[in-house]
């Protein structure tokens, strides 16, 4: 086997009241794709603060390896720059890239030694170089803001290569990828290993972890569990380990037959606003006690198609009736009214306010109901009674209502949203309830993941109707009544989902309907 | 030796009390270090200026409070406008224009006073004459505000340059009111309208101390109510602090920035009505000496909390009547005043620096805390 590239020993980190890391070990040989796995707050992001000197631990050492003496050497890291000339590079899941800047500026960007005079002919033919070494061929002097999100992740790899990274730390870096730009992710990946760089992969997605790393991690509650050879585990282990108990993989869909239509969209179209066209006549519905599961490739047309279900963005032509009344020109205000829910897809843009307490989040959709707020004023005591209530039943872990939502992990801020959501379907003119759902697991752990399906399945089967856009597949097999696959800004069709298989599927999301149905 | 920075997840009230205190310490120190290069004793300066803030104990001990009253009289206008631009940045609106708020204000107070008469609307009590001036003058300082906020949701026009050149504009209008339109022909010559009669006029507590001082401290305790326990507090914050969430949470940005604009202005009208009823009686000079800017550091200071903006508006009223005292008293420029404020905002922004970040000293190659 190959020299080691990382070793961190004995890292504690503590946070007020709660120890992140716990005495946490961790090797990574050179070469190596080392997945990294573990719960949303399990210490992963910690850990790695720790390496990039963003935290400071509070005992433990980092030895990195040191190509003079072909061994490795204790480091102290206590900035990001100290990070990065010890060859520390991390991928943000978030990318740390100024968008009105070129590629090659934000490559050189905060490099210190530099000449007074940039030769950017030289800088150019390196950074070409360095893209068709790892497969990632990308035009320097293209704006950020002109690229896809997958070359933009490509940027900030090249960037920390560029900084002559040794190792690459890889922040759930395929939560925001299609399943191409994965896949060709964990080419580069390859490559990278190849050359004999180490490399640490950050995911929730267990199929990558199997495909692409060497051996792999598992982090719980601050603690090192147990570091595998990922050629001889399962998915099934590795989530096992990752939650400590046996995790039910398959949340079955709900078996009621569907009731009256909670939404009916006709003909509907949408502009955007500059005038491209992101829905096409779209015609769907969806009956209470019913999940219509909405596939496609990101970019399709679905969160347009979110934003007119809950009324965020009016319809340009066709009508959107909730319960049978028009709701074509309605607010998203009388949509809340009319028992219309929305998990959105931005959880932190757009799903909560960072900066407020837990319990002014949770309120957000229901402040308006007379049990909080009759007139002016709002009845304290029924807010906590209620917040309280909520956090209980939806198990959101937080210190108290009063902690700040941003200070939540990815999963709990997540149950936090969906406990809201599901609460406010209840408290409007009549029975009908619609939960639209736009990617109600990304990002989350297995355990936060089951939660969240077992809980839409459950409004499901107690009369909600559930539009839920997913870019997970299985998901959507495993829970949707039907599912409408989007292309484009088309349906292009809607199949029933216990009789489709992923191949079906896959054809639909490229535009392609099955031959036997032309 | 190296510095470390990384983030803290929650810093708690004591740190920040710390941290507050010891920014403000510096920002004395620093203003000490100025007026030692200006070759004054900064002990010497301090000490008058206190004096001129608060008086001296002999003073107290002859039952004077002629400074303290002084002070406070600076500090109700500071606290109205205070609160009212406090009450438009929580929603993240930035309202530059309390300053023309305030003289609109004023305007529609005076006006008030000057004229009502003429047309049967005065009463033999004053109470019911002041309360006819105040809502005058905040639908004045509102109607200032509301054309701002409705450039901005109508037509996206950046508040900050509308409300700020809206003050120019009500200042303009303010000296052609004094000098000509309004102008005493009984007064000599000197510009100003004619004294309000004494039933248009705001009762004195003591010296020169009026009942604006109820009427702000009523202020400070509406807006607290508003802010902290009110559904439309709980949409300002939203709003405030995540617009896309506040959209999403159904509620009406729009019917907010008007509402807010209306409020915040109405209450920098009110400051300006209180100014013109309870200390200079009539419209004239002297009016827009920049309250409504200060107020902007008053609440910024204060983190947009009204009982803090109390507490704050009172300390600024007396750094700056001790800028008049050491004036007066030692030759110095008045302006020492506005460098201590200056410099205060300046340490305090700064030392929020330590409250959001923990900075380490490392000495060697070890870890160590210091």
């Amino acid at each position: 086997m190959n020299s080691i590239g990382l070793k961190m020993e004995g890292i504690v980190k503590d946070f007020p009241g709660v120890r992140a890391l716990d005495h946490v070990d961790f090797i990574v040989n050179k070469g190596e794709i080392h997945g990294l796995l573990g719960e949303n707050g399990a210490g992963k992001t910690t850990l790695m603060s720790v390496l990039c000197g963003l935290y400071r631990a509070e005992a433990g050492s980092v030895y990195l390896h040191d190509s003079n003496t072909d061994s490795e050497r204790e480091v102290v890291i206590s900035t990001p720059r100290e990070a990065i000339v010890c060859g520390v590079g991390m991928v943000h899941q978030h990318f740390r890239l100024v968008q009105s800047q070129t590629v090659l500026e934000n490559c050189i960007l905060g490099i210190r030694d530099t000449n007074l005079v940039v030769d950017y002919k030289a800088i150019e033919k390196d950074i070409i170089e360095l893209g068709k070494r790892y497969g990632m061929e990308i035009n320097p002097e293209a704006y950020i803001w002109e690229l896809s999100v997958g070359e933009q992740q490509r940027v900030e790899i090249l960037k920390m290569l560029y900084r002559d990274a040794e190792i690459l730390i890889m922040d759930e870096p395929t939560a925001v990828l299609t399943p191409q730009e994965a896949r060709l992710l964990g080419e580069t990946m390859k490559l990278m290993a190849i050359e004999d760089k180490t490399i640490v992969f950050i995911t929730h997605k267990l199929d990558e972890v199997i495909e692409f790393t060497h051996r792999s991690t598992v982090l719980r509650d601050g603690k090192n569990v147990s570091t595998v050879d990922t050629g001889n585990t399962t998915k099934r282990e590795l989530a096992n380990l990752m939650v400590g108990r046996d995790v039910v993989f398959s949340i079955v869909r709900p078996n009621i037959s569907p009731g009256d239509y909670v939404m009916e969209m006709r003909g509907v179209s949408v502009y955007d606003s500059r005038g491209v066209q992101t829905l096409k006549d779209i015609d769907i519905d969806v009956k209470s006690g019913e999940i219509l599961g909405v596939a496609g490739v990101s970019g399709n047309g679905q969160k347009e198609l979110a934003e007119v279900a809950t009324g965020l963005v009016g319809c340009k032509n066709g009508s959107i009736y909730i319960g049978g009344r028009d709701m074509s020109d309605s607010s998203a205000g009388k949509f809340i009214k009319a028992g219309v829910s929305h998990i959105p897809g931005d959880r932190i843009g757009v799903g909560l306010v960072g900066n407020l307490p837990v319990s002014d989040n949770l309120i957000l959709k229901s402040y308006q109901i007379k049990e909080i707020c009759g007139g002016l004023l709002f009845n304290q005591r029924f807010v906590h009674e209620y917040v309280d209530r909520l956090i209980d039943e939806y198990e959101v872990v937080t210190p108290g209502r009063d902690t700040l939502a941003r200070n939540l992990s990815g999963g709990n801020q997540q149950k936090m949203v969906l406990a809201r959501e599901i609460e406010s379907t209840y408290r409007c003119y009549d029975d009908t309830r619609l939960i639209v759902a736009v990617y109600p697991t990304r990002g989350l752990d297995v355990g936060a993941t089951e939660f969240v399906r077992s809980r839409l399945v459950k409004q499901c089967s107690e009369g909600a109707g559930i539009l839920m856009v997913s870019d997970d597949l299985e998901e959507i097999i495993a829970i949707s009544t039907r599912i409408a696959v989007m292309y484009s800004g088309y349906i292009v069709d809607v199949v029933k989902a216990d009789c489709v298989t992923l191949e079906d599927l896959g054809m639909l999301m490229a535009g392609e309907r099955p031959i036997d149905e032309i | 030796m190296k510095f470390s920075v990384e983030p803290r997840i929650e810093a708690t009230s004591s740190l920040r009390f710390v941290v507050m205190c010891t920014s403000i310490l510096c920002a004395f120190m620093f203003g000490g270090l100025i007026m030692a290069i200006v070759g004054v004793d900064p002990v010497d300066t301090y000490v008058a200026m206190l004096e001129g803030a608060i008086g001296r104990s002999e003073d107290w001990n002859d039952g004077q409070f002629y400074s303290i009253t002084e002070t406070l009289v600076k500090a109700i206008p500071l606290m109205i406008t205070s609160l009212a631009v406090g009450v438009a940045f929580k929603m993240l609106f930035w309202n530059i224009g309390a300053e023309g708020q305030l003289v609109a204000g004023a305007m529609a107070g005076s006006g008030v006073a000057l004229f009502a008469k003429d047309y049967g609307l005065q009463s033999t009590y004053a109470v019911i004459n002041i309360v006819l001036m105040c809502i005058a003058g905040v639908m004045g300082g509102g109607l200032w505000a509301i054309v701002p906020a409705f450039l901005k949701t109508k037509f996206k026009v950046n508040e900050i340059i509308t409300t700020l050149m809206f003050n120019y504009v009500a200042i303009l209008w303010y000296q052609y009111l004094f000098n000509v339109a309004w102008k005493d022909p009984d007064g000599m010559g000197f510009p100003g309208t004619a004294k309000f009669d004494g039933i248009w006029i705001l009762g004195r507590i003591s010296g020169r101390l009026h009942w604006g001082l109820g009427i702000a401290l009523v202020s400070g305790l509406l807006v607290w109510i508003i802010l902290d326990m009110s559904k439309w507090g709980y949409e300002i914050r939203v709003i405030g602090q995540n617009l896309k969430a506040a959209l999403y949470g159904g509620i009406d940005v729009n019917r907010n920035v008007l509402r807010v604009m209306l409020f915040s202005g109405g209450l920098a009208g009110l400051a300006g009505t209180v100014e013109v009823s309870g200390v200079s009686y009539s419209l004239q000079e002297g009016l827009n000496v920049g309250y409504g800017y200060t107020a902007i550091i008053v609440s910024w200071l204060s983190r947009l909390n009204p009982i803090a903006i109390m507490i704050v508006s009172v300390v600024f009223a007396g750094i700056m009547v001790g800028g008049d005292q050491i004036q007066m008293t030692m030759g110095l420029p008045s302006s020492v005043a506005y460098v201590l404020q200056g410099a205060m905002l300046f340490f305090v922004l700064g030392g929020e620096f330590f409250v959001r970040y923990r900075m380490t000293i490392i000495i060697g190659q070890r870890h160590a805390d210091s």
